[in-house]
């Protein structure tokens, strides 16, 4: 049963991870990008990680995502864009998309087998909390001030300058 | 270990002091504007003020996330010194532009943060929030004359470019967590000495990383947005982007590959060895085609990255040293040569084709002077710093038996002679076609690029006491 779930959340954000790359409208590869992200928080939440489940369908699927809709309505991306330039795209990434993809496979075959259960005990909230205000105290300040910093760049680039109000 | 906030008192003070002038901004009216400047002047003083007492520590601080020692303190003071001088220099052309506006010094403020973490960050995840930090606030700093395309055009490329080699970064800091097990810099140390031949993954990983920082530093053949970039950006943002943002990923670099991956030398010298042949060709033959002082100025910016990669390739401390001590004439000669094309040139930056520059010589004999001072620094001639510093990253390329590199580059930099001394040929020994306005020089402006002609001519020809510093400051 464990199995046929997982392989059901693997195949759906594997398929839906095509999608985004391949489909024409960006409106249709971000909905399925939600889809996505919804399918790796089922994966997360199956190996008891349920707090990077319930965090990855919050500001992912949630949050991040609505902002790329928001970005994709105001930009209103024309298909045609899109369209014509795909061949050699896909010429010049194959090689890449061969080199990591072995790289990555690499690694899979390589790495240990993870202890039962591990994943669940550093995926706690107390676990989190912990590294987030501890170990990470100082990266998770910087963050703050470097999210101040895109705020206050969108403004400055948007506010009207002194010289044009005159 | 513990939350030692005196370790990071300098990035402390500017990021305090950063949201405070952020605050103030609104309340400030138009002609507080420049008093927030002042303030953010004091502010980038006080914290070098800061780096400099916090010279003789040792260890990590805030649970291992940054290094406070001499390498760290050195960079901050380096970098510290630069924003300084930029947001001084920045004043004057900010008013010229009408553009004087308080954001500009808290951009610069938590740009200058960014760099400085960059330096002294003991942890992946440092490294790249400090980077982030830095870039962001630059793109906005790029496109500040927003009413002038060229200025919109350098932000957009700079955004693209700079979020696509943010990407590479990422993808590389991800596959060394994945091999190593950590971001901590001495924890990837011992499992890189622990498990001596690493997986494929984490040369992968150490291959993107060295891809995201070449971005960043304008290394062939990664080089391609730094001429429309710098040319577009308002002339003291160049500065920034040419010495600041250079700089620091300069020193973070240097951090990652002399102090974390001593064990890798070998296998990445090749690496920086093609990029440094690559760079200083590239740089230096395309400048001779410019017509356009900033545009020049812009390769010999990507020239000069190509000799600190000869350092790189080097990779022994004398090359970490030299990199250090041609950092410092770096920022002296490049800030000070932009700050006087700055001077010269009219507002809405008109007047920085080299036409401009014909017959000026005896006009403005101050501007003219410093700025052949500047330009022969650059080239690497004797009695300047720039030459100094070359000449030690150049004898540690021959310490290491790299003698093919030093030919390729003393060939180049002589290639560079020709577009550096051209200028100054211009200035003094050609008729002016027409008699433009006398430009103005502000006193701090004067105060700023005699300070910088100072360090190019002092170090230049006693070159110890900044050479021992950086000595301190490799023996990591």
């Amino acid at each position: 049963m464990e199995l046929v779930v997982f392989y059901l959340f693997a195949a759906l954000a594997v398929v839906t991870a095509l999608v985004v790359v391949f489909v024409q409208r960006a409106v249709y590869g971000a909905l399925s990008l939600i889809v996505c992200f919804a399918a790796i928080a089922g994966l997360f939440v199956q190996m008891e990680a349920k707090f990077l489940g319930a965090i990855q369908i919050i500001v992912y699927a949630g949050a991040i995502m609505v902002l790329f809709l928001f970005v994709i309505m105001l930009l209103d991306p024309q298909k045609e864009i899109f369209v014509g330039r795909k061949p050699a795209l896909l010429i010049y990434a194959s090689p890449l998309v061969i080199f990591f993809g072995y790289v990555l496979l690499r690694a899979l075959l390589d790495a240990p087998q993870p202890a039962q259960g591990s994943l669940a005990e550093r995926g706690a909230i107390r676990e989190v909390a912990h590294a987030l205000f501890q170990d990470y105290l100082l990266p998770f300040e910087l963050t703050g001030i470097l999210i101040l910093v895109a705020v206050l760049g969108a403004m400055v680039l948007t506010k009207r300058r002194p010289a044009e109000t005159e | 270990m513990d939350a030692n906030y005196i370790a990071i008192l300098p990035e402390l003070i500017l990021c305090g002091l950063g949201i405070l002038v952020m605050v103030l901004i609104p309340s400030a009216g138009r002609e507080g504007q420049a008093r927030l400047g002042y303030l953010s002047l004091a502010g980038i003083v006080a914290a070098l003020v800061a780096s400099a007492l916090l010279w003789g520590n040792q260890g990590t601080a805030l649970f291992g996330m940054v290094f406070q020692d001499a390498f760290g303190n050195f960079s901050r003071i380096l970098l510290l010194f630069a924003s300084g001088s930029i947001a001084l220099i920045a004043l004057p052309y900010l008013r010229r532009e009408g553009i004087l506006m308080g954001e500009f010094f808290c951009l610069l403020l938590f740009a200058t943060a960014g760099m400085t973490f960059m330096a002294t960050s003991a942890d992946l995840v440092m490294t790249f929030l400090g980077l982030e930090t830095l870039s962001i606030a630059t793109y906005v700093l790029a496109g500040f004359r927003s009413k002038d395309l060229r200025s919109v055009e350098s932000a957009w490329k700079y955004f693209i470019l700079g979020a696509f080699s943010t990407a590479f970064m990422l993808y590389g800091i991800a596959f060394i967590y994945g091999t190593a097990g950590s971001t901590k810099y001495q924890a990837i140390a011992e499992a890189v000495s622990r498990d001596g031949g690493l997986p494929i993954t984490f040369a992968v990983g150490v291959g993107l990383l060295v891809v995201g920082f070449g971005f960043k530093v304008a290394m062939a053949p990664f080089h391609v947005w730094a001429p429309d970039v710098y040319q577009g950006a308002p002339l003291p943002v160049t500065s920034h982007l040419a010495v600041g943002s250079k700089a620091a990923a300069f020193v973070a670099l240097l951090r990652i590959f002399q102090q974390v991956f001593p064990g890798l030398e070998g296998d990445w010298n090749f690496v920086f060895w093609t990029g440094a042949v690559l760079t200083m060709a590239i740089g230096n033959i395309a400048a001779l085609a410019q017509s356009n002082i900033k545009r020049m100025l812009a390769y010999s910016s990507v020239a000069h990255a190509g000799y600190l990669l000869v350092g790189m390739a080097a990779g022994n401390p004398l090359g970490a040293q030299g990199i250090l001590f041609y950092l410092a004439a770096y920022a002296f000669m490049t800030i000070g040569a932009l700050a006087v094309v700055q001077v010269l040139s009219r507002p809405g930056e008109a007047g920085i084709d080299l036409d401009d520059y014909k017959g000026i010589g005896f006009r403005f004999p101050f501007l003219s002077v410093s700025l052949s001072v500047f330009l022969i620094s650059l080239a690497g001639i004797p009695a300047t710093a720039g030459f100094m510093g070359k000449f030690f990253i150049f004898s540690a390329a021959v310490q290491e038996r790299l003698y093919w590199l030093v030919v390729i580059a003393v060939l180049t930099s002589a290639i560079g002679l020709y577009y550096y001394l051209r200028v100054i040929v211009l200035m003094f020994m050609h008729e002016a076609e027409s008699e433009p306005p006398a430009p103005t020089l502000q006193p701090s402006l004067r105060a700023v690029i005699g300070l910088l002609i100072l360090g190019t001519l002092v170090f230049g020809l006693y070159p110890a006491p900044l050479l021992e510093l950086a000595n301190q400051a490799v023996q990591f």
